[in-house]
């Protein structure tokens, strides 16, 4: 095993609100520990909370592996959801397709995708209808 | 006696090295751990240490580990909430703060009674009796930090309405607070409001007042600051974001108070009208009060340690950035809950509140100069204290060996091994100041192995 890189896996349990960010706030806690430059640690803990919920929200809960080197930061966010229709769509700030009762809760303004990518260096979204959804973020150091 | 003998150094000094001492000769302490001038105001009373897992469990930021049966603070990890104290069933967790003995050092003293001090009492309807008592009691003048705490709602206040870029904007009246952020949320620095606590405005403007009125130098003059908390002895000690606290003396309200109560029956015939706050400056006493004096409702009030560091994961992670301005307090209730005062925080919050009901809103104001004495001088600096490595390759290597040893362990975090968890025993080896061998299971099932080579040696022995 490569000794410059550290794997940490999470599972993302489905429907659970009070779990999701679970495993956004632990990778936050151990990337201060490692000494990751503050403003990295930030735009990988939002842009991974937003993931997070994402995978609560529409797709049954799913893996998350957050590979880091002394060079990059990558999470690859991975679930077996119903997959995204049309992508591009979805990457529009404030397109959602949420349902009502997830709304009311303050979630599904539409700014999940866009914020990934907003806060991430690279973002690439592989998904297939009905099989799932691989979304890979990468932060560089 | 009581009280912690170290307080501020004037009375006597000693100096008192609370770092964990590695747990075995087998280990040392990794060159990378994080030094830094810190200090911490909980002291521990050997003696009475039973050497139980109480204080390490509450301790929110894991400073405590026991070792050889004694319970240790690492002071750079400590926050100086005061948890420790509050939990430990023995008593043997201690403030430090001042004799007021301190007094016969000066040649003129200023006491600087917290707000949370009104709430002590019971029956109470004019904050003048306490502060006649006071002078009875052997100050010279008094200067109420709620007067300064007026001043400071209203710096604040245009602080909050020219730098909207920084909303949220967070109070840094709680010492306790101010700490944690730097040690642990480095990107919410900014968002720091860079103006002196109340009872640091109070004491350079009672010192100023003092010298005009007796000629005396500054060195003759002693500002003594009536606590609620031991975390203002530390911010005494080791300010953050002024380079020199203008407090000589910390005493605490437990110990003020007994002495003040028969002062304060003679002061009822003929009360000096010595108060100069209105229910802005009082309202700081509890929770709520700091940011109900900037007129808006904007803003998020929370206090207990707990819920503040969720509060604080909560803003790093920007959920609720739409926010002015967020108060928080290490202690449940507010200052009034500080771990040197006598009365139920809740009960005196209700005081406090009948206290306020027929001042005047504010008796304090700017007189139209900016007032800069009141602003930070120094920058505040993040302190990685929690860090694992020097670089990224040290550091994941050390959370690689750190997670390898989490599996390794029960996950009972059951504080057998002196660490709060055992993913803490695992960082703490990681860090050089402990060894496998002290988680008790993992000892157990290498006893059990070395048992069952002595069994098979004996055996062989036997047939032969």
């Amino acid at each position: 095993m490569n000794n410059d890189i550290i794997v940490m896996t999470y599972e993302v349990p489905a429907d659970d609100f009070t779990r999701a960010g679970e495993a956004s706030s632990s990778v936050k806690g151990k990337l201060k520990k490692m000494g990751v430059n503050p403003d990295i640690v930030r735009k990988v803990a939002i842009a991974m909370y937003e993931g997070e919920i994402n995978m609560v929200i529409h797709a049954f809960g799913g893996t998350i592996d957050v590979i880091v080197s002394p060079e990059e930061i990558m999470m690859i966010l991975k679930d077996q959801g119903p997959g995204i229709e049309d992508i591009e769509l979805a990457m529009q700030a404030g397109y959602s397709t949420a349902p009502d009762n997830i709304r009311s809760l303050g979630f599904g303004a539409g700014m999940g995708l866009p914020n990934m990518k907003r806060y991430t260096d690279d973002m690439k979204i592989e998904s297939i209808l009905g099989v799932g959804t691989t979304v890979t973020m990468r932060v560089s150091m | 006696m009581t009280r912690g003998d170290e307080g501020t150094g004037l009375v006597s000094h000693r100096t008192c090295d609370t770092n964990p001492v590695p747990s075995s000769p087998l280990v040392t302490r990794k060159a990378w751990f994080y030094m830094g001038k810190f200090f911490t105001s909980v002291r521990l009373k050997e003696d009475l240490c039973m050497g139980c897992i109480n204080c390490i469990k509450r301790c929110p930021t894991q400073a405590i580990r026991v070792r050889n049966g004694k319970a240790a603070i690492t002071k750079e990890f400590c926050i100086d909430c005061g948890e420790c104290i509050r939990i430990c069933p023995h008593h043997a967790k201690e403030a430090t703060y001042d004799s007021p003995e301190i007094m016969k050092l000066f040649e003129y003293t200023v006491a600087l009674p917290a707000p949370s001090l009104y709430g002590q009492f019971n029956h109470l309807d004019d904050v003048n009796i306490v502060l006649t008592a006071l002078k009875k009691m052997g100050f010279d003048d008094v200067y109420e930090v709620s007067g300064a705490a007026e001043l400071v709602s209203e710096l604040s206040r245009d602080y909050l309405s020219e730098h909207k870029e920084k909303w949220p904007i967070i109070s840094t009246a709680c010492p306790s607070v101010v700490r944690l952020i730097q040690v642990r949320f480095p990107s919410l620095i900014e968002h720091l409001l860079p103006i002196c606590a109340p009872v640091d405005l109070a004491a350079k403007m009672a010192r100023e007042k003092a010298m005009k009125k007796t000629g005396l130098p500054k060195e003759k003059i002693g500002i003594i600051f009536i606590s609620p908390c031991p975390a203002k002895m530390t911010a005494v000690k080791s300010p953050i974001g002024i380079d020199h606290s203008e407090i000589d003396g910390v005493l605490a309200i437990k110990e003020v108070y007994p002495i003040l109560l028969p002062y304060m029956k003679q002061s009822i015939d003929d009360v000096e009208e010595l108060s100069i706050s209105g229910r802005i400056g009082i309202g700081w006493g509890s929770t709520g009060g700091e940011a109900g004096s900037l007129l808006s409702d904007n803003y998020l009030a929370a206090d207990g340690i707990e819920n503040v560091i969720k509060i604080l994961e909560d803003l790093e992670d920007q959920k609720f950035d739409e926010l002015e301005f967020i108060e928080l307090n290490a202690c449940a209730g507010g200052c009034v809950g500080g771990v040197l005062t006598v009365e139920n925080p809740y009960l005196a919050k209700v005081k406090l509140k009948r206290l306020r009901k027929y001042l005047p809103v504010a008796c304090n104001h700017l007189a139209g100069d900016s007032c800069e004495e009141a602003f930070w001088t120094d920058e505040v600096k993040y302190e990685p204290v929690f860090k694992l490595g020097n670089d990224m390759k040290e550091s994941i290597a050390n959370m690689s060996r750190v997670e390898e040893l989490c599996n390794l362990f029960p996950k009972l975090d059951c504080g057998s091994c002196g660490a709060p968890t055992c993913k803490a025993l695992a960082e703490d080896i990681v860090r050089g100041v402990a060894k496998e061998q002290e988680c008790i299971h993992i000892l157990r099932d290498y006893i059990h192995k070395l048992t069952d080579e002595l069994i098979k040696l004996d055996t062989k022995n036997e047939n032969l």
